[in-house]
């Protein structure tokens, strides 16, 4: 990886650069993914402008009603973080893997089996246990079957070279179906007539709101697990290991890094994090297992994660970004009479314009470290 | 009831009805994907250019009152995504992959939003002949009432699978897959060749969603597609990249979707979705059975990368 060299690099030549030459290298190494990132979602916008302006409408009315559904008001804020949770973890699914140069887009299917282990375990759960044990115990039973099923994808990828994008996919059309058959078949619950779903979650065992805000411990959860994983990738000796891996399999495999390990790892915890977000829905928003959990938040995540260059902690503020454009896009199209694929639309453009700008990285001399380290 | 008449003998009549019926699109869209990765290069997108061509083919087709020229349409703009991918993906540093997954996002949101004023009016269908005029009983001769596009798209397979052993665009198409320094050697810009190998590869992709949209299932919908154009990829490497073997694999598939429908004609009903998931199944476990972590399969183009 990039990092490790320069820092080896670093090291090889004596402190030669001032210290004001350091904080500008510090800072142009830094700002590069920044600047590249904010002109690029200009240059979706402006694209996506010209759409909107082709059609006839305006696109600063649609900018600001996204403005207004998505942060305007303290209520659409909580809606915007409500629609953030799932976003934050489906997204570490993706970024997980990627750090070892791995893209597994099977998010929905994990989120999908994660929901329905959740409903399965809180119908013996919620007779033998308090609520929060309960809740805990759903939460494990959601993270073992996400993380099996993305598990398999990884272990598939390192031991049998299945190319891990599309068996992840085809994974998760299958990881769909299996829960439509559980919640249509043995767990469903006969009271649900027009909408197969699983029995009810009683109100006590439901997750409840963060103190003084309407919007869920899911959100908290999503948060906390993006800084863990952080810290994983970024401090700990797995982290680097996995760096290293994703930077040069073979290399890595010479060094006798656990390769294999590592992937079924990492996969594993991906899909952890796809099913907590299942579990969360089912328990903080719906109340049972049903179809409604299959809103598309793995597919939205694989945005967030490239979006964010697969780094967990900016994550954060751009699964907030996401979460509040989906979230105004009901008012857009009452406004505007814009269909709700308008959000979609944007999304597509912007995750199209964000790769194509990856090629933009190490063009502009304004950014190069050394640089800074000669003339400072 | 019509079924009791020849009992279980329907189910396979059934799956054979569905070979031929639901093996169209992966047909096109596997041969386009092959064409595509012939050259070295992968996209992912298909699928939504699929629907694309799907949703363009019907609303021309409703605007025109002409199929054909929704079929037409839809091949037009197939080819303008693959453009748009390949293009993209000229830029160093861009990981085709990921500007696949992007693309099919933005297919699938742009149809939808286009789409939206198309999904109540009908539009009229592409022909189809009946081969099973022999025949007394009414299911072989919805089972032989064979679509012109299947023909055409088999046809296809065999006529690209003699281009590409014979002509000298063909062998063009070869050397740039199996090695981008070859093909600069001999004075080819391998970088125009998968531009255009690509939008060839959208615009065959395109007819496949045309064909959903304007025959079967025959009307436009969000829901239209449960990703035959993924599973096309997945099928071009279980056919080795074989236009031949893209046409049988074809069938196989299309035989695997019609499994459940017709267990369920039969009164099989339980597990209903679980053999919904056959397809995505038996493609995973084809993939399963024909990679393998030490060598490259047999017959890959050598500039493609499949597992970097």
């Amino acid at each position: 990886m990039t990092i490790g060299m320069d820092e080896v690099s670093e090291a090889a030549i004596p402190a030669a650069g001032s210290w004001a030459g350091r904080l500008a290298e510090w800072t142009a190494r830094r700002l590069e993914p920044v600047a590249i990132g904010l002109g690029a979602i200009l240059i979706g916008l402006m694209l996506f402008s010209l759409f909107i302006l082709a059609l006839g409408k305006s696109p600063l009315m649609l900018f600001q009603l996204m403005y207004t559904g998505g942060f305007g008001s303290w209520f659409s804020i909580q809606n915007s973080l409500s629609r953030a949770a799932p976003l934050l973890l489906t997204a570490l699914c993706v970024a997980l893997p990627a750090r070892l140069g791995l893209i597994v887009i099977g998010g929905e299917g994990a989120l999908a089996l994660g929901g329905v282990a959740a409903a399965a375990a809180a119908l013996p759960l919620t007779h033998l246990l308090s609520p929060f044990p309960a809740l805990i115990g759903m939460a494990l039973a959601a993270m073992l079957a996400g993380g099996v099923w993305i598990g398999c994808v990884g272990a598939l990828r390192h031991y049998r070279g299945v190319n891990e994008t599309i068996s992840s996919l085809l994974m998760s059309y299958i990881a769909i179906a299996v829960m439509n058959q559980l919640v249509e078949g043995v767990l469903r619950d006969p009271a649900s007539l027009n909408k197969p779903s699983t029995p009810p979650l009683p109100a006590d065992y439901m997750i409840g709101a963060l103190p003084g805000m309407d919007v869920h411990w899911g959100f908290a959860i999503g948060i906390a697990a993006c800084v863990v994983s952080y810290l994983l990738i970024e401090t700990t000796t797995w982290g680097f290991a996995a760096r290293i891996a994703g930077g040069n399999t073979r290399a890595a495999e010479v060094q006798g890094l656990p390769v294999g390990r590592l992937i079924v790892g990492f996969t594993a915890l991906a899909g952890a994090c796809a099913g907590l977000a299942g579990m969360i829905e089912v328990a903080a928003v719906q109340g049972s297992a049903n179809g409604a959990i299959i809103a598309g938040y793995g597919y939205t995540g694989i945005l967030v994660a490239f979006l964010a260059r697969h780094n967990p902690l900016a994550i954060i503020p751009i699964a907030i970004l996401i979460g509040g454009i989906d979230a105004s896009g009901g008012l857009i199209q009452r406004r505007m009479g814009l269909p709700d694929a308008t959000v979609l639309v944007l999304q597509g453009t912007l995750f199209i314009v964000i790769l194509a700008c990856e090629t933009l990285y190490g063009r502009f001399k304004l950014f190069n470290p050394e640089l800074w380290r000669r003339n400072l | 009831m019509d079924d009791t008449a020849i009992g279980l003998w329907g189910v396979p009549l059934a799956i054979l009805a569905g070979a031929i019926r639901v093996s169209t699109p992966f047909i096109f869209v596997s041969l386009g994907e092959t064409i595509t990765e012939r050259s070295g290069r992968i996209n992912l997108g298909l699928e939504g250019t699929l629907v694309f061509g799907a949703m363009t083919a019907y609303a021309i087709a409703v605007v025109t009152g002409s199929p054909w020229l929704g079929v037409a349409g839809a091949m037009v703009v197939g080819a303008a995504f693959g453009l748009v991918h390949g293009f993209i993906c000229r830029l160093p540093k861009v990981n085709d992959i990921a500007i696949g997954i992007a693309m099919m996002q933005f297919g699938l949101g742009l149809a939808f939003f286009l789409g939206k004023s198309y999904i109540q009016p009908a539009a009229p269908h592409l022909p189809s002949i009946p081969f099973g005029f022999w025949s007394g009983l009414p299911q072989v001769r919805a089972a032989l009432d064979i679509n012109v596009l299947f023909l055409a798209g088999a046809a296809l397979a065999f006529a690209l699978r003699w281009a590409l052993a014979n002509t000298r665009l063909g062998l063009t198409l070869r050397v740039v897959g199996d090695s981008t320094d070859a093909a600069r050697a001999m004075g080819i810009n391998p970088d125009r060749v998968r531009l255009v190998a690509t939008a060839i590869g959208g615009a065959f992709a395109a007819v496949g969603g045309a064909y959903l949209s304007l025959y079967y299932p025959g009307a436009w919908n969000e829901g239209i597609s449960s990703g035959q154009g993924l599973m096309a990829v997945a099928l071009v490497i279980f056919a080795r990249w074989n236009p031949v073997g893209c046409f049988l694999a074809a069938l196989l598939f299309g035989g695997a979707g019609a499994l459940g429908p017709a267990l369920q004609s039969v009164g099989v009903t339980s597990g209903y979705y679980l053999f919904y998931a056959a397809p995505y199944a038996l493609t995973l476990v084809i993939m399963i059975a024909t990679s393998s972590p030490n060598r490259p399969v047999p017959g890959m183009p050598g500039a493609l990368s499949l597992t970097k």
